[in-house]
């Protein structure tokens, strides 16, 4: 039979997919709903409220206007209705892929990210596990860790699983336990900016390249700090693998308390990768009418939209698990302990449902702050951008990494490691802000109708240098 | 010569920043602190909101707002136009259409047969109830005008009798009139300030 060819294992992987994909489809219209009603509610508004769904049912009428649930749909359907106008004057190859590798890349890095509790894979190779056998596969269900702790080749137990019965755990990845972690969505991520950069340029439009090349200088810069960011965490759990990174978390405490500068650093990092405001110059309006995108319509700029709250999921996920524990809360998950894994189990659900909850709502968490920190920071300055990348957060990412060797290397207990991590951040802090202060400012502006029929520069001008401070 | 003379120039310094300032952490946990008021204060509905629920709650206009044009008419209830043509060559827009027929009343030489008003073509500018001497066409606060076809915006003398007729049951009169009561141009002559132009009221 065609059907026992198909690894059952392929399946549910395909089952998985395709439930992430819808998942993720619909937290990012929701999420744009969600920000059109922080938007409001923060300018003392309502936002949006009358789009809703009319069942018919009387007594579901309340959904007509409640909250304005309608509106992704309508917003959906909109884009895919809506006229969708291709300039004569664009590179039409570049023109269409553009959007797709913006929503192509954004959606390839969920691969990796977990939204609940995944199984860690045993270290291989290492005597202190009971000497497990090494093999070409990880486990990517518990009943295959299990299976694998037993001495039994992954493989076969694949091989072998060929209905439901045998998926006794549930999978929250499309890809756990890849060893390459959150390396692979750094760099699929950095992929990102080619949808805009090939946007830009196959626009053929002032603005749009404008801001496709703000795009790139601002991705490269942050994503240094960023870097050194993560690297702390390597350096404290050994691992990029997300799953052990959360395991890591689950045993010592969540790394936002060991690496408070680093997670502050990955914070803005974030930010600035997902093009969100203060750091939104490839789109600023004002400026560049619609920046990258100026040229887009109808659904191909809805799917750059989808790409970029497709990335801010995606980034938020990952801070979730990176920095704030991932599935694990204290007490919650301690208290989950106890009851027994496996599907038959009605507590396993349970317990797998409020995993998957305390997940989600770190990941809410983040992109609440997203929104809130949108209202609050004003865009900066391209040289501000430049500046606060190179001059402030690559150092603090230095003095972040040492702090964090530091106190791997030398300094015992857990809790001595927070309170030195704690000391040695804001010492960091207050060292590059001082250090900031001394630098030179912006050098003085001269209006250029001044120095006209005058000394070729204004500092070799006396009257003009007696005046810059 | 340069085009600001070096004696008019001010220079403007960036302000020193403090060293809370300089790390900006500080300030933005303020910034935040606002933000996030405003948001939890409108979550729990104790500020004031000023977003009106459009369809069911109507906005208050002022008086002096521009929006469809009405026919006034006089006390007999007779359109007060007296067919001068003053709006349609007024109107930047040429959107009025006016025939004219001798008056079948003894008060006035003409009277418009015809007064047609392309509401798509105005843009509410306001010159023709400038123009107009006896204040026969005014502008009132009604905005939300909409249409199934072309042919449906173009208001006909009766219609823009009718939109007077609304108007004065609303309460809702533009400036000059109240209540169908006409302004001082268009009393008779001899009972005061007839002399006054009621473009400078
Ligand atoms: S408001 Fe202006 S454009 Fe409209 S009819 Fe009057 S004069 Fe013409
Ligand atoms: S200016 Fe007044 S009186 Fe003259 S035609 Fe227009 S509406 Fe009638």
């Amino acid at each position: 039979m065609l059907f026992d060819l198909i690894p059952f294992s392929f399946l549910v992987t395909i089952v998985t997919i395709g439930i992430v994909f819808g998942a993720v489809l619909t937290a990012v219209g929701y999420s744009t709903l969600l920000e059109r009603k922080v938007s409001a509610w923060v300018q003392d508004r309502v936002g949006p409220n009358r789009t809703g769904f009319d069942l018919g049912q009387p007594w579901l009428s309340f959904l007509k206007g409640f909250f304005g649930l309608g509106q992704p749909l309508a917003d959906g359907v909109k884009f895919l209705l809506k006229e969708d106008v291709v300039p004569g004057h664009v590179d039409r190859v570049f023109y269409f892929l553009a959007p797709m590798i913006a929503v192509g890349t954004a959606l390839l890095a969920m691969a990796v990210v977990s939204f609940g509790d995944t199984p860690v894979a045993p270290v291989l190779h290492s005597s202190s596990e009971g000497g497990l056998k090494a093999q070409r596969m990880f486990p990517a269900t518990k009943t295959e860790l299990a299976a694998m702790k037993n001495g039994t080749n992954i493989q076969e137990v694949r091989d072998g699983a060929k209905s439901y019965e045998s998926l006794t755990t549930i999978k929250f990845a499309i890809a756990p336990n890849v060893d390459i972690g959150f390396l692979f969505v750094f760099a699929v991520g950095g992929l990102a900016v080619y949808g805009i950069v090939l946007g830009g340029w196959s626009s053929n439009n002032k603005y749009s390249l404008l801001g496709s090349l703000r795009s790139s200088a601002q991705v490269i810069s942050y994503e240094i700090p960023m870097g050194l960011s993560v690297l702390g965490v390597l350096v404290m759990v050994g691992s990029l693998n997300l799953e052990r990174i959360v395991d890591w978390q689950a045993r010592h405490g969540w790394l936002v308390a060991y690496q408070p500068l680093a997670c502050l650093l990955f914070l803005i990092s974030i930010f600035a990768e997902c093009n969100r405001l203060p750091f939104d110059l490839p789109e600023c309006e004002q400026e560049l009418v619609g920046g990258y995108h100026t040229e887009y319509s109808s659904m191909k700029f809805a799917l750059f939209f989808l790409g970029e709250y497709t990335h801010m999921i995606t980034t938020s996920f990952l801070m979730a698990a990176l920095f704030l524990g991932g599935w694990n809360l204290p007490f919650v998950t301690d208290a989950l302990k106890a009851v027994p894994e496996g599907f038959p189990d009605f507590g396993y659900l349970i317990c797998c449902a409020v995993k998957a909850a305390i997940f989600c709502g770190k990941m809410g968490f983040i992109i609440g702050l997203f929104m809130v920190v949108r209202w609050t920071i004003l865009r900066f300055k391209f040289n501000q951008l430049m500046s606060l990348a190179w001059k402030a957060m690559m150092p603090l990412g230095v003095l972040s990494l040492v702090g964090v060797a530091a106190s791997r290397q030398f300094i015992e207990p857990d809790y001595a490691k927070l309170i030195f991590q704690f000391l040695w951040s804001f010492a960091s802090l207050l060292l590059v802000g001082v250090a900031s202060l001394m630098l030179p400012g912006e050098p003085q502006r001269v209006p250029v109708n001044l120095l006209r029929g005058r000394a070729p520069s204004a500092s070799s001008s006396p009257e003009l240098s007696a005046k810059a401070w | 010569m340069p085009a600001i003379a070096e004696k008019n120039v001010r220079w403007v310094k960036h302000p020193k920043l403090s060293l809370a300032e300089q790390i900006y952490l500080p300030t933005i946990a303020q910034g935040m602190v606002t933000t996030i008021s405003h948001l939890v204060k409108t979550l729990t509905g104790t500020n004031s909101i000023q977003t009106q629920q459009y369809p069911e709650q109507k906005p208050s206009l002022p008086p002096h707002y521009r929006g469809v044009h009405r026919l006034n008419r006089d006390e007999q209830g007779r359109v007060k136009c007296v067919s001068c043509y003053m709006c349609s060559t007024a109107c930047p827009a040429n959107c009025i259409d006016i025939v004219a027929a001798p008056s079948p009343w003894p008060d006035r030489e003409k009277y418009p047969e015809l007064f047609v008003i392309d509401e798509l073509r105005c843009i509410y500018c306001g010159m023709c109830e400038q123009a107009c001497p006896v204040d026969a066409i005014e502008l009132t606060t009604i905005f939300d005008l909409t249409g199934m076809s072309r042919e449906d915006m173009m208001f006909d003398k009766e219609k823009l009798l009718s939109v007077f007729d609304q108007t004065v049951a609303m309460g809702t009169d533009p400036v000059r009139t109240k209540g169908g009561r006409l302004s001082v141009a268009a009393e008779p002559a001899g009972s005061g300030l007839t002399t006054s132009s009621s473009a400078q009221s």
